[in-house]
């Protein structure tokens, strides 16, 4: 159980510690024991309705989610009545904790379940278990590997981002008029729906036929401007989207980290008669490492959700070229309603990611040990 | 750097080659930040004057308003929203209030689910010291952000089957549901960096004077940390705004938000770019003035917690 107790120095201490009665703790135990014998009951009642083998029982499962919220209550109530402080205490963590475990503990759980059987929403048969046929079945999936492949890409391009971020921070911290417009102007793209985005760039700007992004390329000498025929191209169309969206958010991060550096060490190097260029590469980029890590691991993070662009301007055309996992996966349950397959992709893409995400994090966290 | 020093004595000679470099550095940069103001704007402006052109007009690529066309209402007018339909029935218009009015209760009803409980959990991990089994704050915290990494797709199809069965399914409840466990990592982020530099000792003081936590959390910090929460609250409501993945996939005739409605529309529509540019142009609007009035509170909920 839920624990909370003042230790350490800088934490709140509380200087009353009122005794709490047997008869109010034993009221509490009552009280959680009372509420967790309704939540068994309702959700025992569901069970055995859904099985066939009671009569009576609810239409779905929404008594099981009131029950629960009523258990939740009761707990948090009985943590006050039997530990007094300690239990306020633990009230100000409980809500979020429960809110939580209950909302991804589920869908994991059932997530893996889905994952081992032939579920697909159009056939008749409903859903069996297979084993780990959708498993030799990823092994062999083209399609999926390919937009694994992509995703590679797509982090890489997230380096590019962040060189321009940089420079863009870097713009902004210069002594310069009307910061505050370009402040706005530079932020304003992160603000818009990634849906919004998708017409607004890719299928309008550059339309082949009348998009002005179009027209300008022609005015260039590139003949036809087609953003997203080609494999290559279409990426790249599709990584600039992207990269308009996100590179505010690198910007904004960068730029609080250029603004909270000392103005005495660029000075000082000013002094010593260090150029610009000198100065940004010894002193600038060095103490900006650890917001720069920052920066560009939170981005790969969304950068491994990157979906609603792909979707809605490409598809993952052209043959796949655009496709990121999320997007292939999206179309997997929409198209096919292949549910059971496509849940074991979404699955087997989580622990990739997840060993990716720590293996980057323990990497990193060494090599700023190193440098710094 | 000995070169550099020598180089630098030189142009110190010449004071009006270090000016002239001055000055085109100046020119460099100013010219590198229109540059980038027109990168980031123009999509925007011409969405907004797409939205009064007619075929013609798109079709040439007219780009500015009363120099080379002649604005008109047409794609307005496909919305229900020009002046001389306004006063009008139009389903195009009740089908968009509709859809603007479930990603409102959307976005505001997830964003104050996860500012309430996000600030409580975020205020008891800088102040107490919990132990949950052989877990502590740090694995607490930890479990909390570890939440950001994961991918939509991973909870999709759970969460249709858990909502069917919960009667959730294209219900605002349901979406407020799944977006607060969104942006509840992120809340937490900022409200904790928000809680650790109040200083403790005004807290101390309230509960020597007889305060309970709860009092002094209300009556002391939270007024303290209020320009932090309306900081989460905002980038809260910004994200779930624009949320299309678990929107398109739980939510199908009631509960459908804008994003999904502008998804579906872009397909349908052809060469019809003046109501397409409108319909866009209405859903971004409401985002474009709160980042313009509230940029500040977008940064500092931004920068929480990442720069120190």
């Amino acid at each position: 159980m839920l624990k909370a107790s003042p230790l350490g120095d800088d934490h709140l201490q509380s200087v009353a510690f009122g005794h709490i009665s047997p008869s109010r703790k034993n009221a509490g135990r009552a009280l959680i024991a009372l509420s967790s014998l309704l939540l068994l009951i309702v959700l025992l009642v569901q069970i055995l309705y859904r099985a066939g083998s009671l009569s009576a029982g609810f239409a779905n499962w929404r008594p099981v989610l009131y029950a629960y919220l009523i258990w939740a209550t009761a707990l948090g109530a009985g943590q006050v009545l039997i530990r007094g402080e300690a239990g306020h205490r633990a009230l100000f963590l409980l809500p979020a904790l429960l809110f939580t475990i209950s909302l991804v503990i589920f869908p994991t759980f059932f997530g893996l379940y889905i994952a081992f059987t032939d579920w697909n929403l159009s056939s008749l048969t409903g859903r069996r278990l297979s084993g780990l046929d959708n498993f030799r079945a990823l092994l062999h999936d083209p399609y999926y590997w390919n937009a694994l492949r992509n995703m590679i890409f797509y982090v890489l391009a997230v380096l590019v981002q962040y060189a321009i971020a940089f420079g863009l921070a870097l713009l902004l911290n210069a002594d310069i008029r009307a910061r505050k417009f370009f402040r706005v102007a530079f932020l304003l793209p992160f603000m818009l729906s990634p849906v919004a985005v998708s017409w607004m760039i890719g299928k309008s700007l550059m339309e082949y036929r009348f998009g002005p992004a179009a027209t300008l390329a022609r005015h260039l000498g590139w003949d036809s401007p087609a953003f997203f025929t080609s494999p290559w191209i279409a990426r790249f169309s599709i990584m600039a989207m992207d990269a308009w969206v996100w590179i505010p958010f690198i910007m904004i991060l960068l730029l609080a980290g250029l603004q909270a550096l000392p103005r005495e060490v660029s000075e000082a190097a000013k002094v010593d008669g260090a150029t610009p260029w000198q100065s940004f590469w010894q002193i600038t980029f060095p103490l900006m490492l650890p917001v720069s890590v920052t920066a560009i691991i939170l981005k790969i993070i969304f950068q491994l959700k990157l979906a609603d662009i792909v979707i809605n301007v490409t598809a993952g055309g052209p043959g796949g070229a655009t496709d990121t996992v999320s997007s292939f996966i999206f179309r997997e349950y929409r198209d096919r309603s292949n549910v059971g397959y496509g849940t074991m992709l979404a699955e087997f893409y989580l622990v990739l990611i997840i060993i990716f995400v720590m293996l980057l994090l323990h990497l990193v966290s060494r090599w700023i040990r190193k440098v710094t | 750097l000995d070169t550099s020093i020598a180089i630098r004595d030189s142009a110190a000679e010449r004071p009006g080659l270090r000016r002239g470099r001055y000055v085109s550095a100046r020119l460099l940069i100013y010219a590198a930040l229109l540059f980038w103001a027109f990168i980031s704007l123009f999509p925007i402006y011409w969405t907004f004057t797409t939205s009064f052109k007619t075929a013609v007009n798109v079709t040439q690529g007219h780009l500015i308003p009363w120099v080379d066309f002649q604005p008109d209402w047409k794609g307005w007018r496909s919305l229900g929203l020009s002046p001389d339909t306004i006063g009008r029935t139009s389903t195009v218009r009740s089908e968009f209030l509709l859809r603007f009015e479930n990603s409102i209760f959307a976005s505001v009803g997830a964003s104050l689910l996860a500012i309430v409980i996000g600030s409580l959990a975020a205020y008891g991990l800088s102040r107490f010291e919990y132990k949950f089994g052989p877990w502590r704050n740090k694995d607490i915290s930890f479990f909390f952000l570890s939440q950001l990494i994961l991918p939509p797709v991973v909870l999709a199809m759970p969460f249709l089957v858990l909502y069917k069965e919960l009667a959730l399914l294209d219900t605002r409840l349901g979406l407020i549901l799944v977006y607060t466990l969104m942006v509840l990592p992120i809340v937490i982020w900022i409200m904790r960096d928000q809680f650790e530099t109040i200083p403790i000792e005004l807290e101390q003081a309230a509960l020597v004077d007889g305060c309970t936590v709860w009092g002094a959390f209300f009556r002391i910090v939270l007024p303290i940390a209020l320009p932090g929460i309306v900081a989460a609250f905002i980038l809260s409501v910004i994200l779930c705004w624009n949320e299309y993945f678990f929107a398109a996939l739980l939510t199908s005739t009631n509960a459908k938000t804008l994003p999904v409605m502008v998804a579906s529309q872009t397909g349908s529509q052809g060469i019809s770019w003046w109501s397409m540019a409108a319909l866009s142009a209405a859903a971004i609007a409401p985002l474009l003035v709160i980042g313009i009035l509230l940029e500040r509170y977008i940064v500092k909920g931004l920068t929480a917690g990442a720069v120190k």
